[in-house]
């Protein structure tokens, strides 16, 4: 089973959410995909780390079989290639590693080579196994190490797994949610949390994956989020009260559940909850 | 134009918050919401008249023409992306596509086309002030180009503002490195908690990184004051510019609830919200200051 936990708004509680869910478990698996600010693995400090470097493809032309016919540059839609002072110049950071530019080029001059992006950590943590990526800083795309983590944990359909994704709603988000078995849409009670609830929301909707919200940060007063809830009719599979305890843990990176039994309760009954909405969700759509 | 961008590492800290309040301090007649993935600004920007609307065009995507196909399987087997099915008879997943345009270069057929294709929407709304923003489509890539174009339509419709407040995305990839080109400084919106800090020390790495001017304040600072000062004690040493702390307050989220902004309520927040608009403006202008007495 494996379980997104998203919300389109940054600072809702996801990673709250998904590391306290995670450790809730009697043994899961945690991917930190928000590989541009990785977090999860402040709470879960894990041990024996394995360290795996995250490579993309990116060319390089033999300046001696090169003519500078420019089909390569013209070719590129990414504009990561130029000619220019009698060289091709490649902008590594802006290529997309399509490959194409090796297609095109008529004298063969052009091969690819490897380029560090950024890494993943295996490592424990209790009943955790704990994933992470991390981009290298100046890095635009944070992709194919999501890709490379998500793939390397597909085969495990038996155990369950929790994803952490990263804010927002774009191609990076989807790259998370598309193989997973049910979506948590965790919303904080602002004009903000529900305006950017709506999209993702729209999001799993589009991607036609079943789903629940977890309404983090409730106070007494009015709650835009719950009440966007109400008339969408999407199920609320949980609430987690604004605590100023809760809150203190939290900015300390400590694990609520494996802190106190009172949060230990808590979680513990929202994992049934979502267990239970999980698993109604996957025989709806037996496909998935 | 001098154009001073907020940005945060972390989601949630309140960057919008803060720039809703610098656009009313500072009286900006250009200002811009790049977060293209979850845009708020304008929820606490009412505007008067409509906004300006058109298309967004992203990378385009690959169609394939089934009459045409000969099944080689030539595309699917060069695309890196995956985007190629063969089990519906070769269709393209448009989410997957990057638009690259190997698949229309391989087949022999001339069966595949690339496509324009809306990957979003861009907003702009010119009233006294110049307000642009954007909606990326779900699920698409292309954020830093749509970050570019925001960018770019504020810059052209408000030519002659000599001060710009632009709202960043969280993060430190495409669409933040997209938003630091061309901005003279950098505010920092940390937050006091352990992730907060983590993901400050990345945003502060990867703006250093462009060579921007940069400066930090801290929001919610009360609500972990060892952290607080932990921020405090990291900037100092790294040589960054601290502008000021700004305390935890419910009535910043009634005000946003409300539409409103901090600075038009009698709150904490919107008090302290102040000092550090004028810290930050100071040191903005300082080098401008230096060149005046110059003369």
């Amino acid at each position: 089973m494996k379980i997104a936990v998203l919300s389109g708004k940054g600072g809702t509680g996801k990673t709250l959410v998904s590391v306290n869910l995670a450790c809730a478990a009697k043994s899961s698996i945690y991917i930190d995909c928000d590989v541009e600010e990785p977090n999860g693995h402040l709470f879960f400090k894990p041990t024996n780390i394995k360290e795996e470097q995250i490579k993309v493809k990116i060319p390089f032309a033999d300046n001696a079989l090169c003519t500078g016919c420019r089909q390569c540059v013209d070719f590129c839609k990414f504009n990561a290639l130029a000619y220019a002072g009698g060289q091709l110049k490649v902008f590594e950071n802006i290529c997309h590693s399509c490959g194409g530019c090796v297609l095109v080029c008529p004298e063969n001059a052009l091969a690819e080579k490897e380029r560090i992006v950024g890494m993943t950590h295996k490592g424990d943590s209790g009943n955790v196994t704990v994933y992470t990526g991390f981009l290298n800083t100046g890095e635009p795309s944070g992709i194919p190490i999501i890709k490379k983590m998500i793939g390397e944990n597909n085969q495990k359909r038996a155990s369950l797994t929790f994803i952490d994704c990263p804010p927002g709603s774009a191609c990076i988000v989807m790259e998370n949610i598309k193989d997973a078995d049910y979506c948590i849409l965790v919303a904080e009670p602002t004009l903000f949390g529900v305006h950017n609830l709506k999209m993702v929301y729209e999001l799993v909707k589009l991607f036609d994956k079943p789903h629940g919200v977890i309404l983090n940060k409730c106070q007494d007063s009015e709650n835009p989020s719950e009440k966007f809830c109400v008339e969408q009719r999407i199920e609320i599979i949980g609430r987690i009260a604004y605590d100023y305890e809760l809150g203190t843990l939290n900015s300390n990176a400590e694990i609520a559940v494996r802190s106190s039994e009172k949060y230990k309760t808590i979680f513990s009954s929202l994992l049934q909850n979502v267990m239970r909405e999980a698993r109604h969700g996957t025989t709806i759509n037996p496909k998935r | 134009m001098v154009q001073l961008l907020i940005l945060s590492g972390k989601g949630g800290t309140g960057k919008t918050t803060l720039a809703g309040a610098f656009i009313k301090l500072s009286a900006a007649k250009a200002y811009a919401d790049c977060d293209v993935d979850a845009p708020n600004l304008h929820l606490i920007m009412t505007q008067q008249a409509q906004g300006e609307k058109s298309d967004f065009y992203g990378m385009p995507k690959a169609s394939i023409d089934t009459n045409l196909c000969v099944r080689c399987d030539f595309c699917r087997q060069s695309c890196r992306f995956g985007a190629i099915d063969n089990e519906s008879n070769y269709t393209v997943d448009p989410f997957a596509c990057e638009g690259c345009g190997v698949c229309e270069y391989v087949c022999p057929a001339g069966a595949i086309t690339m496509t324009p294709a809306v990957s979003g929407e861009l907003i702009l709304y010119s009233n006294d002030s110049v307000f642009s923003t954007a909606q990326l489509k779900m699920g698409s890539g292309n954020s830093g180009k749509l970050v570019s174009e925001v960018k770019k339509q504020m810059l052209s419709a408000a030519a002659h503002a000599d001060f710009a407040v632009i709202d960043g995305s969280p993060g430190i990839g495409c669409p933040v490195i997209a938003s630091i080109s061309g901005a003279d400084m950098v505010l920092i919106v940390a937050e006091p908690s352990v992730s907060g800090i983590s993901d400050m020390e990345r945003i502060i790495k990867t703006a250093k990184s462009f060579g921007v001017r940069l400066a930090v304040c801290i929001n919610k600072y009360d609500i972990n004051k060892m952290n607080t000062q932990h921020i405090e004690v990291y900037c100092s040493n790294a040589g960054v510019d601290f502008v000021g702390k700004i305390p935890f307050d419910p009535l910043a989220i009634k005000a946003v609830n409300n539409g409103k902004n901090i600075t038009e309520i009698d709150c904490s927040s919107g008090r302290a919200v102040r000092d550090v608009y004028k810290r930050t403006v100071e040191l903005l202008f300082e080098s401008k200051k230096r060149c005046e007495k110059c003369e």
